[in-house]
Formats: structure tokens, C-alpha cells, sequence
């Protein structure tokens, strides 16, 4: 597969990289707007980025390690995310997280993002939503649910198609 | 000439005063300059860790190196120190004895606790007092220690660095008997195929990032960097891409700890076994100064040792792979007259004398190779003075990298140039030497260390010679064509010395004895020449380079003598 970046994308990258005084520091907005496009970040989009910004490619991969938030395989359609931090924790997240887990046959123990073979859920833990007052919070893809009960998680699950 | 130089040395300015700052060292006043150089020789100013070395005091640490820029991020130097007090009227506090008050560094929420400062990157200023041993600079060290060790295997039986592990060392000092660490270890990646000749231990790694500045500022390969977050945090080249530049070997070597160990050495030796030579590589013309490690007349590896004249702490990863011809099996172990059938170095070298002098004066050619110590060259230089003989050498020329690897593969053209082998140009002589044996003139050619078949001098040519003398270490078309044939020793079995490309005499010392009947050139050259000319270069090595030192205008200009050479080499003016 090879990696084609969209003109408009790119002019709009190119643009983006200049706002900064080392270009170096557009890194993060890159891989944001490339993971939104994509998916994910793919090696190839990381060595994309690298060869735009003046740095080598293991200086892009080290931030994609680092932070949680990118994914270096392509998520499912439907991404669950559940808040775990202490209000949440607190508030039942677990227990969400869990139902989540047994309903699409996924391993609760598992350490980060999972998807279901057929790529249709994804589900992980994610740190505060900032909703503490309506624990357990979550979202799916961009919309928000706050005091999410296993009912309400099954009711979910049945909308998404 | 004579009066410039002696204008030269009357008016050589003196040299200017260092400035210097005065602290104490654990109560100990030192006086050390107020900058010092930095990892490019830049002035900076001195840290706290120079002044303590400066004093005599080593300061624990993994993340600083002289040779890279500073990074601070192992804690290992934390020291605990203190400055002047300051009055209201920005003048120092007097105690009742009339000295200084020092205030000890603090915590500011918790002004009863000392806080250290990491040594290897904290400037000293006037009056400051460094506290190296103190109980609190003990505690920081064990508390850095024991986290360093948090998710360390502690796999030392099967490490390749014990025995020359900081972890190891300062755990002597500043470890504790029994861990306190309840959970579990980390798990992080083992056998991590990091390039070509490395192997990394993601496990052993302490994140000290010498390597990511060594490859990025050193090597100018900014190939390697840290992934994961955490305590998952591991040493990493981009998936899919080798750690492969000619210097990644520096690596291991800088590595204070396993994590980064050498494919070729891994597994092979337990280092304490290990006996060390300072020599120098013979690869090309920088000649890098290195360390030879050995065991029971076994080349294992070579490691750079420090010169900052040459290489500093590097060398490349080409030139120090190159030791294995050294113990090849194919090596040319026994002398034979395949006149006489004489096989006795004696008998061997007698018959070749009585041959030499009874040739004709100019009917003898040398050709000798630049690889080999000046020193030999020097014998043969003389002996083709008596026996009014052409002589050169053959040049190698490879590609030079800007930085360690010189263009020149030659260790010691220089040497061969100043003794009068050849000309600047080497190599010049070679097709008048060929031409001459062509018509007839030149019937006994003397060849030391080349294959000359592949340097001028073609088969054809070659078997109309009526006497061949050959010195070689590994056989090849000229050894196989050879009348008297001596084997003779690799740089790491004898004693001699190179000059490098910049002029620098550097001597190497013997690591390992010659293998079968093969013996140092020098030697048997001295006593050939002895017999043939009847001047006693002798005896033994030493006199040998002193009197070489006398009658070479280079070196006698420079006034070396083989005991004032030194372990860093002389420079000449060539």
C-alpha cells in the first residue's frame, strides 16, 4: 500500500508548519491531522512527516510511542472510549469497561485499545473526559454519554450499525 | 634556519594566566580554572563534577561523557554543596572566626533537608563548597542507584559488560544487599537487533542517551531515539531501519552498562580475562589509538583508547573489525631457502647475505609496504642504501569520511616517506623497478609485506627475477614465487611504531606472541643487515629506534627517543 497524502491535506500541513519558529514543533498537529484522515498513523505517514519537518523518523515515532492517543493500527468504526480516572473509577467504570468487554468478546485485562475482528467496536480506557459529575462517562467516536448504565451501554451497542 | 628557530623560542609569549576559581572539595581548598573545555573543546564554564575530578574526588555517573554534549538525565552525580551566604548588603556573612558562612543547599518547602545538584552540569562559582562524601550526597547516590535498578534484570552471570559495568561498580559502593522491590519487573525487549553489529538489552538499559548523542552528535547519523513511556521507555532505531553507520561500535563502548553489546564480541570472553595492549590501528593513516584485548595469544577485540590529538574516544567500526586476518589459519608460519632447502632462520638469513653481497651495486630493488613500522622500513632503507638499490612502496587508497577514516589505508606511509623508501608520491618507482627487471638489470628484488603481482610488477616480470626475497604474513602470489621466503608478524605480535597521516609517531606494543616460526621483521632485518653491510644497528629493539631517531632528520629534529615517546605518541614535522 503506498501512502498518498491529499493535495488540499498537504497545502494544508505545509501551511500549518510554518505557524511554528522551528518546524519541528508541528510534529503533534501533524500526526493529529494525519491520524484523523487515516485512521491511524501508519510508519509510512510517521516517515512523511519526518522527511516534511527537517528530523529523522524515529524523532516522530518516539512522540507516536509516547503518547496514547495514536494509534499505530487502524481503530474500529465504532471507538469506545471509558473514562477511568478516579471520579469514573469511582462512579462504576470498571463494570462499564467489563460489559463492554464480554458483550464484543474482548480480553478486560488487556492492556489498551482492542478491536473486534470484524473492526466494527473498539474499546479502551481513556483518562478524564472532564465530566466528573455524571460518572461513568464515555464516548463513542465524538459524542458524549454521561452516568452510562450497562443498559444503557447494551441500548448503545444495538443503535451502532 | 638555526637563528629562526632560536628567534622561535626567545620570543615565544608566555603563557596566558588561567583564571582560576577557588572552592573546596569536602573541605579541601582547590584553586581550578574558571573554564574549562567542553565535549567540542569550546571554553565552558567548570562544573562541579571537573572541580571534584580536578580534587581528586570521582563523581558516579552514567550520562555525562566528556566527549558528548551534556544531557543530566541519570541523577547519579547528585552532590550536595554549599555557597557564601549573602548579607542584606550583598556582602558575605562572616562567622565569628572570620571566615565565610556557607549556606548548604536545601529544599526550599523543607528547608532541614540537604538538595543535591547534579554535578556534571552545575558551574561552580567562588567560594562554593562540594560535598562528594557527605551522608546526604550518600543517600542521593544509593536513592538514584536503587531506582536505576528498580527493573534491572540483574542477569550480571550472562552479562558481557561485567566486569566493566558502572551498574557493577557503583552497586559496590552505594548498592544494598537486599532489594526492597516487591512487585514485578518490567518486562521490556531482549536481543533487540539494533543494526549489523550491535545487539541491544532493552532490560539493562538505564536511558542514559549516550548513544542517541554519540549517534546524532558524533557520528551524524541520528539514528537512534527512545519510544514507549515510563518504565517502558527503551532504546530504539525506526521499525525497519538499521542502526548501520561506521562508527555504531562506539556505542558499546560508551554504554555504561549491557544494554548495548557487540555481535562480534558477545558471549565470546569474560572480559577479566582479558589482557590489554596499547597499540595503535592500523586500518588507514589517522591511526586511531586503540587497546588490544587478548587471552592466551588470541586477539578478541579492539577498543578505542583516548587521544585527543587523533581520535579522541572513537575509532571506526571498520578498522576495529580488522584483527582477524591476525589469527587467519592460511598464516605463513615456517622460513625456507628453497635454494639450499635451508629451513633454519640462521642458516636461511646467511644465505640470503652472502647472495646480497655479492650482487652488483644497483642490480637489488625493495619494495617494501607502507604497513609496516618505521622501524623496519628504517633497516631497509639502510640496507638498500648499501646495496645501492631502488626502493618504494605501494600506496592504498580508499575513500576518506570526513572524520576518522582516512583516504591513505596505509598506517604508515608517512613512515615510509621520512625513512626514504619512497617519494611523496608512492608508488613512482615501481615501473622503472619493473622496467629494470624486464632488461635485465635488476635481477634480486627484496619484498616486504605486499603482493607485488597486484602492484606493477606482473607475473612475467616477476619470474625473470633471479633472486626473490619475500617477508610476508599471509601467502599470495609473490610468497608462492618466493627463492627465500620469512614470515614475519602482524602489528599486534611485535613492537614498532607508525606515523601517521598528520605526522604523529604513535608506537604499538606487542599483545600476543608470533605465530609458528614467524618472528618480528625488525629483528631478523637487523641482523641481515648486520651481516651484509656490517653495521650493528643493535642491540634489540630499543637501541634500534634510538639510533633510527639519530639518523633520521624527522625524528631528529624532534629529539624522540623510544622512552620519551609516550603512550600518546610525538608530533613531527615532516
Amino acid at each position: 500500500m503506498t501512502f498518498t497524502i491529499p493535495r488540499e491535506l498537504e497545502a494544508e500541513l505545509d501551511e500549518l508548519a510554518t505557524r511554528y519558529p522551528q518546524k519541528r514543533s508541528a510534529s503533534l498537529m501533524f500526526l493529529h491531522a494525519l491520524q484523523e484522515r487515516f485512521g491511524y498513523v501508519s510508519k509510512e505517514a510517521v516517515e512523511w512527516t519526518a522527511a516534511k519537518l527537517g528530523v529523522q523518523p524515529i524523532h516522530v515515532w518516539e512522540l507516536v510511542t509516547f503518547y496514547p492517543m495514536f494509534r499505530q493500527e487502524p481503530a474500529g468504526r465504532h471507538q469506545l472510549k471509558v473514562c477511568r480516572t478516579l471520579s469514573c473509577a469511582l462512579g462504576g467504570s470498571h463494570k462499564l469497561y467489563r460489559h463492554f468487554c464480554d458483550r464484543l468478546g474482548l480480553d478486560p485485562n488487556k492492556h489498551g485499545l482492542q478491536t473486534t475482528k470484524d473492526g466494527k467496536f473498539s474499546v479502551e480506557f481513556v483518562e478524564c473526559l472532564a465530566s466528573c459529575g455524571t460518572a461513568p462517562v464515555m464516548m463513542r467516536n465524538e459524542e458524549f454519554h454521561e452516568g452510562v448504565s450497562c443498559e444503557q451501554a447494551d441500548a448503545l451497542l444495538a443503535r451502532c450499525s | 634556519m638555526s637563528t629562526a628557530t632560536a628567534a622561535n623560542t626567545e620570543t615565544k609569549p608566555p603563557a596566558p594566566a588561567v583564571e582560576t576559581v577557588r572552592v573546596k572539595v569536602d573541605g579541601r581548598v582547590v584553586d581550578v580554572p574558571r573554564t574549562l573545555p567542553d565535549w567540542q573543546g569550546k571554553p565552558q564554564p567548570t562544573t562541579m563534577l571537573q572541580a571534584c575530578a580536578i580534587a581528586g574526588a570521582e563523581v558516579p555517573h552514567y550520562c555525562y561523557h566528556p566527549k558528548l554534549p551534556i544531557a543530566g538525565n541519570c541523577r547519579m552525580c547528585l552532590v550536595e554543596f554549599g555557597t557564601p551566604m549573602m548579607g542584606p548588603d550583598r556582602k558575605p556573612v562572616l562567622s565569628e572566626d572570620g571566615s565565610p558562612k556557607i549556606a548548604r543547599s536545601v529544599l526550599p518547602y523543607e528547608p532541614g533537608t540537604p538538595r543535591g545538584a547534579i554535578a556534571c552540569a552545575t558551574p561552580i562559582s567562588p567560594g562554593m563548597e562540594i560535598y562528594p562524601s557527605s551522608p546526604a550526597t550518600k543517600q542521593m547516590r544509593e536513592a538514584v542507584l536503587e531506582s536505576l535498578l528498580i527493573n534491572h534484570p540483574l542477569d550480571c552471570p550472562i552479562c558481557d559488560q561485567a566486569g566493566e559495568c558502572k551498574l557493577q561498580e557503583y552497586s559496590v559502593e552505594h548498592g544494598q544487599a537486599e532489594s526492597r522491590f516487591a512487585e514485578v519487573k518490567v518486562h521490556k525487549p531482549k536481543q533487540v537487533d539494533l543494526g549489523p553489529r550491535i545487539m541491544l538489552d532493552d532490560e539493562r538499559c538505564v536511558l542514559c542517551t549516550r548513544c542517541i548523542r554519540f549517534s546524532r552528535d558524533v557520528a551524524q547519523d541520528d539514528a537512534l531515539g527512545i519510544v514507549n513511556r515510563g518504565s517502558h521507555n527503551s532504546i530504539a532505531a525506526f521499525p525497519g531501519r538499521q542502526f548501520d553507520n561506521n562508527y555504531t561500535l562506539n556505542t558499546v563502548d560508551i554504554c555504561p552498562v549491557g544494554a548495548l553489546t557487540s555481535k562480534d564480541f558477545r558471549f565470546r570472553m569474560r572480559v577479566w580475562f582479558l589482557k590489554e595492549t596499547r597499540s595503535v590501528c592500523a586500518s588507514c593513516a589517522t591511526g586511531c589509538n586503540i587497546l588490544i584485548s587478548s587471552r592466551e595469544e588470541s586477539v578478541y577485540r579492539y577498543e578505542p583508547r583516548q587521544n585527543d590529538a587523533v581520535n579522541a574516544c572513537w575509532m571506526c567500526d571498520s578498522g576495529r573489525l580488522n584483527y582477524k586476518w591476525i589469527g587467519r589459519e592460511d598464516r605463513l608460519l615456517n622460513v625456507r631457502s628453497s635454494r639450499s632447502g635451508a629451513r633454519a632462520w640462521a642458516a636461511v638469513v646467511a644465505e640470503i647475505a652472502e647472495t646480497l653481497r655479492s650482487a652488483p651495486q644497483g642490480s637489488v630493488a625493495v619494495i617494501a609496504s607502507a604497513r609496516q613500522s618505521t622501524e623496519e622500513l628504517y633497516l631497509l632503507k639502510k640496507l638498500a642504501a648499501h646495496l645501492g638499490a631502488l626502493t618504494d612502496s605501494v600506496e592504498r587508497l580508499g575513500e576518506g569520511d570526513g572524520f576518522l577514516v582516512n583516504a591513505d589505508r596505509n598506517p604508515n606511509t608517512n613512515g615510509a616517506r621520512m625513512t626514504g623508501i619512497c617519494f611523496t608520491e608512492v608508488g613512482i618507482q615501481i615501473p622503472k623497478i619493473a622496467q629494470g627487471i624486464r632488461s635485465g638489470r635488476i635481477h634480486t628484488l627484496i619484498v616486504f609485506g605486499e603482493d607485488v603481482t597486484r602492484h606493477g610488477i606482473d607475473s612475467e616480470t616477476l619470474s625473470k627475477v633471479s633472486t626473490l626475497i619475500v617477508s610476508d604474513i599471509l601467502p599470495n602470489e609473490t610468497t608462492r614465487r618466493a627463492h627465500f621466503l620469512l614470515p614475519g608478524c602482524a602489528y599486534a605480535e611485535k613492537r614498532g611504531t607508525f606515523v601517521n597521516a598528520k605526522g604523529r609517531l604513535q608506537r604499538f606494543l606487542k599483545a600476543v606472541e608470533p605465530r609458528g616460526e614467524a618472528r618480528p621483521e625488525w629483528e631478523f632485518l637487523q641482523e641481515l643487515v648486520h651481516q651484509v653491510t656490517g653495521e650493528n644497528l643493535g642491540p634489540g629493539f630499543e637501541a634500534l629506534f634510538n639510533r633510527m631517531a639519530k639518523d633520521v632528520p624527522a625524528l631528529a629534529s624532534a629529539g624522540v627517543e623510544w622512552g620519551k615517546v609516550g603512550d600518546l605518541g610525538a608530533p613531527l614535522t615532516l
